[in-house]
């Protein structure tokens, strides 16, 4: 997502602006306090999270219930509270829904958050040199990002996906070598204006070298904002690997994600409705939650930018 | 302007060798011996008739003479046949086109007539809760899985209320031109395939609003005595809409992209069907065909978005 120039406040003109003594980064923090949403949706992550890496524990105590165990007297079943392992319904072989939907946000989690390490790796390394460097190397690099984004992304996920059947792991490298460029096009215009300024210049005269100014000087200046993408790539990520996976392409059962909990579902959907239900409001649930954290730090970090998407 | 739409023709044709560069690395640098595709996985052959296979299809030779070959088949609509229906690869992809294109351009249509307005009023009723549930909508409306709210309005319109169609452009045995069959099996993968973009538009016509409406040459309009409507429509809204194009271009790519799993999930005969088919299928040709010919469709469509924007922006100099 492109952020435009400044733009006139609208929510939350009440909390106070920068105070005179305070950094960076306390500024934000002091703004983040005020801002509930995003409170309210940091708390409803690391919740999800907990839960998911919880699995274990929860599946074995709680429910009773592994997440490959089957009872064919229990398929499906409706939501019930009795026993508890079918709070959520239980599939065509009797497998407890809500344990198998902690299990499979264990996995569509880690691939987002693993995926986007990957992305912002590249993605920042690229921009920076393709920002800081200019020239040929940009004009380069510009013609690279072009051709990415000029195939469609679905498009380029599945002839991947097709021709090497990914496990998790080279489902999150695939995902992380493919989906930069976005990340990268806004590096790299925040370095193209930050090389203008008069610290790089005076970094230069006393002798840095390109690596020491672009890592020691631009990076920590775009560092914050990177937060922001971060958020929303790992949102998109899940997207994506929740889409990949209902198509049979992504994650592959036995080993449960919330995409092909759905893929599943979706074949039995005239007997089970409820089994769709679950898992989409788990994957509307996280992306929303990151999503709005992204606005919420990005209204935090730069207040200019409110209003602005 | 025709210079400019020439030049920015030039600009497309690296990009269209980029995009046929990374397509043929992708099929030749899949694991399995291409041979293999031809054989069907037969294992009784003599090394002698790999040999030949290889020879026959030139695959003996230099990777950068390969893809030379290739490109100039490609140019010319030769994909190969595809190894399912044998046919023509290039064909299978070409007769999907038109519904992907009715599907997305349906979409984009959508997007206008809904996402626009709501940001506007949204910006007019600024602070009241009209403006708070479009803005949120506005986030909601990215974070939604699209393919599993086409499965839960299958399952409520089609499966429970039974008053829409859940697959198919036309009911079998329908005339082709019934346009009230062909609406009512287009509204909801329609509609799913839009939502993200109306979230987008609603977005942006909110901020531009602001932006606009505390302008200057806004305040003349209103001191010249001219209507609240008239202000609105022919002042603000015409600057306001500028950006809308800009945006086009990100909404252009999801829009295509988007169609592959929609298309899926509504069982619509578009060319992201056939091309998601034809991988589980492995059948190369038709999936190259596919993947490039789909981003042939997003180049062009970057290149109308900035005839338009040239258009539409005085400030953007032409020729």
């Amino acid at each position: 997502m492109e952020a435009t120039a400044a733009r006139v406040g609208t929510v939350g003109d009440t909390v106070p602006t920068r105070r005179a003594y305070a950094g960076l980064w306390s500024n934000a923090w002091y703004r983040l306090r005020h801002d509930k949403l995003t409170i309210a949706a940091s708390v409803i992550l690391f919740a999800l999270i907990a839960i998911s890496l919880a699995a274990d524990v929860l599946a074995e105590n709680v429910f009773a219930f592994r997440f490959e165990q089957q009872n064919l007297l229990g398929a499906y079943a409706k939501p019930t509270a009795e026993p508890l392992a079918y709070l959520f319904g239980a599939d065509e072989l009797g497998r407890s829904q809500v344990v198998r939907l902690l299990y499979g946000g264990r996995v569509s989690l880690a691939v987002g958050f693993l995926a986007a390490f990957v992305n912002l790796t590249i993605g920042v390394g690229v921009g920076l040199l393709a920002g800081y460097m200019r020239g040929r190397i940009d004009d380069i690099i510009t013609w690279f990002i072009t051709t990415l984004n000029s195939i469609p992304a679905l498009y380029l996920l599945l002839i991947f996906s097709a021709l090497f059947s990914p496990s998790p792991l080279t489902l999150i490298f695939v995902i992380g070598i493919l989906f930069w460029t976005g990340i990268a096009n806004f590096v790299r215009g925040q370095t193209f204006a930050l090389r203008e300024r008069e610290f790089i210049t005076a970094a230069r005269t006393i002798g840095a070298s390109h690596a020491r100014i672009m890592v020691k000087h631009v990076l920590p200046n775009v560092l914050p904002l990177i937060f922001v993408l971060a958020a929303i790539d790992i949102g998109g990520i899940i997207l994506a690997e929740s889409a990949l996976s209902y198509l049979g392409l992504g994650i592959n059962p036995p080993t449960p994600s919330w995409g092909n909990l759905l893929s599943n579902a979706s074949s039995y959907f005239v007997r089970a409705w409820w089994l769709v239900v679950s898992p989409g409001v788990m994957i509307f649930l996280t992306v929303l939650c990151l999503y709005l954290i992204g606005d919420g730090l990005r209204d935090a970090l730069d207040p200019r930018l409110k209003g602005t998407h | 302007m025709r210079k400019f739409i020439i030049r920015r023709l030039l600009y497309a044709i690296p990009t269209l060798v980029g995009v046929s560069l990374i397509t043929f690395l992708i099929s030749r640098l899949a694991p399995g011996d291409p041979v293999r595709l031809v054989t069907f996985g037969a294992t009784d052959l003599t090394p002698e008739a790999i040999e030949a296979i290889r020879k026959a299809y030139g695959l003996d030779r230099p990777l950068p003479l390969q893809y030379v070959e290739w490109v100039g088949k490609v140019v010319t609509g030769d994909f190969g046949n595809s190894l399912l229906y044998h046919q023509n690869a290039a064909k299978l992809i070409f007769d999907r086109v038109p519904n992907t294109l009715m599907l997305a351009a349906t979409a984009l249509l959508l997007q206008l007539l809904i996402g626009v307005p709501l940001g506007v009023i949204a910006a007019l009723k600024r602070g009241s809760w009209i403006d708070g549930v479009v803005r949120l909508f506005g986030v909601v409306g990215h974070a939604v899985p699209t393919f599993w709210l086409g499965l839960v309005l299958i399952i409520v319109f089609a499966v429970q209320l039974r008053i829409l169609p859940s697959q198919g452009v036309l009911t079998i045995g329908k005339d082709q031109w019934d346009i009230m069959d062909r609406l009512r099996h287009i509204i909801l993968p329609a509609f799913v395939l839009a939502l993200a973009g109306i979230a987008n538009y609603s977005r942006y016509l909110r901020t531009e609003t602001l932006d606009v409406i505390n302008q200057d040459y806004i305040r003349t309009a209103h001191a010249k005595g001219l209507r609240e409507r008239t202000v609105i429509a022919v002042h603000a809204l015409r600057n306001a809409l500028i950006p809308v194009v800009t945006a086009l271009g990100g909404i252009l790519a999801v829009l295509i992209s988007g169609s592959l799993v929609i298309e899926q999930v509504f069982t619509w005969p578009g060319v992201g069907q056939l091309t998601y088919q034809a991988a589980i299928a492995k059948d190369y040709p038709v999936v190259m065909a596919g993947v490039m010919i789909s981003s042939i469709l997003l180049v062009v469509s970057y290149l109308l978005r900035d005839v338009v924007y040239a258009l539409v922006d005085p400030r953007i100099k032409v020729g």
